[in-house]
């Protein structure tokens, strides 16, 4: 190919898209409006997920150790409670402590109540919740551990709802990326329809498949690319405003998101890549069958 | 050079359209097509043109063998054939002059050259002054002008009329014919396939009739000579 070419089949591509200008703006509307529900429910989900993390990030497990062990032997057990895998952190706390963080601002009802009462403790931290019963069980079988007190119905309610969040988003997902593909590659079929005489004439006056093809392709790069980085943005905009409408109204201050900023560079790269193969997929899909004249 | 022996093209439908036809067409000749719809002649454009390949017999078009031609040649036996149909088929939203120029870059011709060959195309034709008008502004006459611009600007060895003037007044279709004469008299072979009997007969030219998927007659003498027997 001459290299003059190369010149050309770049500009026929992007003389394309304004000559015709409707189809064109038809598939980047439809490029943005598929991007934009796919980036915003993956962030809505992304930021669910998170979320409800860091409630299961709170549960915590209270080891209690025998009562008669001395508090020299009671903090020795931390070794033994360490060494299990699935433990994040584990706080030793004395009978005294535990004594006086239960009776705080309430010193005058509790008064005279000897800390032998209460058992020395561990208040653990796991890595990972979805493996506390697992844990539980193992804690409870080091010598010197009297007694576990574990939230496991909440933990396990953590783990269904994320496991749920996650099979949930990834079915809407690829429900909507299959959607999309299917809307845009109509979309550029009409397109090509469009051009049918275009391409009969290329064609007629000897023109190689490869010579044909390469503006259609060029225009659905750049129409794809384009629509992505204009849903990029939008969705910039909006997940921002959302985030600040949130943190504003005082009933929904449970609700946290991560700054836009986070999911930045993944936003980039899905976005990127969806334009891109939604441009590739679409021309090449549909130029094949004007192609066989 | 256009050489048919002994071609039979039968569709997938069963239909036999050429039944055994054998036609000579030498560098430089002008030749006339005829024949009534159905006849098989649009069958042998596209045999010509690389669209359908024979079912029996040889095809060579400018030393293309058309019966074991690859697919990735038929765009190179095109560019040696020009060819001009009778709903012209211009592209609406291009110029005149981008119209023709469109034939040229899509063959990958350099932009010197371009800006060098389609002035010369569109003077040949008479339309030099119309060249940044659009084809909707355009007589169906000068449309076909057009066409035949676009048709002869890649300088091919043949150039392929398919009803040219299916579109015209008699006027408008005598006036293409003659330009068709000029284009041959420049030395391009010249392929008109038409049924407009007098037209055919205010030229004295070689006229090829065909009925039936066969050929019938082929001489000087004139357009419905065949019917006569």
């Amino acid at each position: 190919m001459k290299s003059n070419n190369f010149g050309y089949l770049l500009k026929e591509g992007i003389r394309g898209i304004f000559l015709h200008g409707f189809m064109s703006f038809a598939a980047v509307c439809v490029t943005v409006a598929c991007l934009m529900i796919i980036g915003s429910f993956s962030a809505l989900l992304y930021n669910m997920n998170i979320m409800v993390e860091r409630e299961a990030e709170d549960a915590e497990i209270i080891a209690y150790i025998d009562e008669t062990y001395s508090e020299a032997e009671a903090k020795s057990v931390g070794s033994r409670i360490n060494t299990i895998e699935n433990v994040a952190k584990a706080t030793f706390v004395t009978r005294g402590e535990a004594l006086a963080e239960f009776v705080q601002g309430q010193e005058d009802v509790f008064q005279g109540v000897d800390p032998s009462t209460l058992e020395d403790r561990f208040i653990i931290v796991l890595e990972d919740n979805s493996r506390m019963q697992e844990t539980v069980t193992q804690i409870s079988q080091i010598t010197g551990v009297s007694d576990v007190n574990a939230p496991l119905e909440l933990a396990e309610g953590f783990s269904a709802l994320q496991y749920i969040i996650r099979i949930v988003s990834a079915a809407i997902i690829i429900l909507l990326l299959v959607v999309s593909l299917l809307i845009i590659s109509n979309t550029v079929k009409l397109a090509m329809y469009d051009r049918r005489d275009e391409i009969g004439i290329m064609k007629m006056v000897g023109a190689t498949n490869g010579f044909i093809r390469i503006p259609f392709v060029v225009e659905g790069l750049i129409l794809g690319l384009f629509g992505a980085a204009l849903a990029f943005v939008l969705e910039w905009g909006l997940y921002d405003a959302l985030v600040s409408w949130v943190a504003s109204v005082r009933e929904l201050n449970i609700l946290t998101f991560v700054p836009f900023e986070t999911l930045l560079w993944p936003m980039v790269a899905v976005f990127g890549a969806a334009g891109l193969l939604v441009g590739l997929f679409g021309s090449f899909a549909s130029i094949r069958k004007f192609l066989d004249v | 050079m256009i050489d048919f022996k002994d071609v039979v093209k039968s569709y997938d439908t069963g239909n036999m359209a050429l039944k055994g036809v054998s036609m000579h067409i030498d560098d430089g000749e002008f030749v006339f097509l005829v024949g009534p719809s159905g006849s098989g002649k649009s069958t042998i454009i596209k045999l010509i043109t690389g669209e359908i390949q024979p079912t029996e017999g040889s095809v060579e078009v400018n030393d293309y063998h058309l019966e074991s031609i690859r697919r990735r040649q038929v765009p190179y036996l095109r560019r040696t054939v020009g060819v001009v149909f009778q709903d012209f088929r211009l592209i609406s939203n291009m110029t005149v002059y981008e119209n023709v120029a469109f034939a040229m870059r899509v063959i990958g011709a350099r932009a010197k050259e371009i800006r060098k060959r389609v002035p010369y195309v569109l003077d040949l034709v008479g339309l030099a002054d119309k060249a940044k008008r659009h084809p909707g502004e355009l007589s169906g006459g000068e449309q076909q002008r057009v066409a035949i611009a676009r048709a002869l600007v890649n300088n091919p060895d043949t150039i392929i009329a398919d009803e040219p003037t299916g579109n015209l007044d008699p006027a408008r279709s005598y006036e293409i014919m003659l330009l068709l004469e000029e284009i041959n008299n420049l030395g391009t072979t010249v392929l008109v396939v038409t049924h407009e009997r007098e037209l055919v007969e205010r030229f004295t030219k070689r006229v090829i009739a065909i009925d039936d998927g066969l050929v019938i007659s082929d001489g000087m003498d004139g357009y419905y000579h065949y019917e006569e027997q």
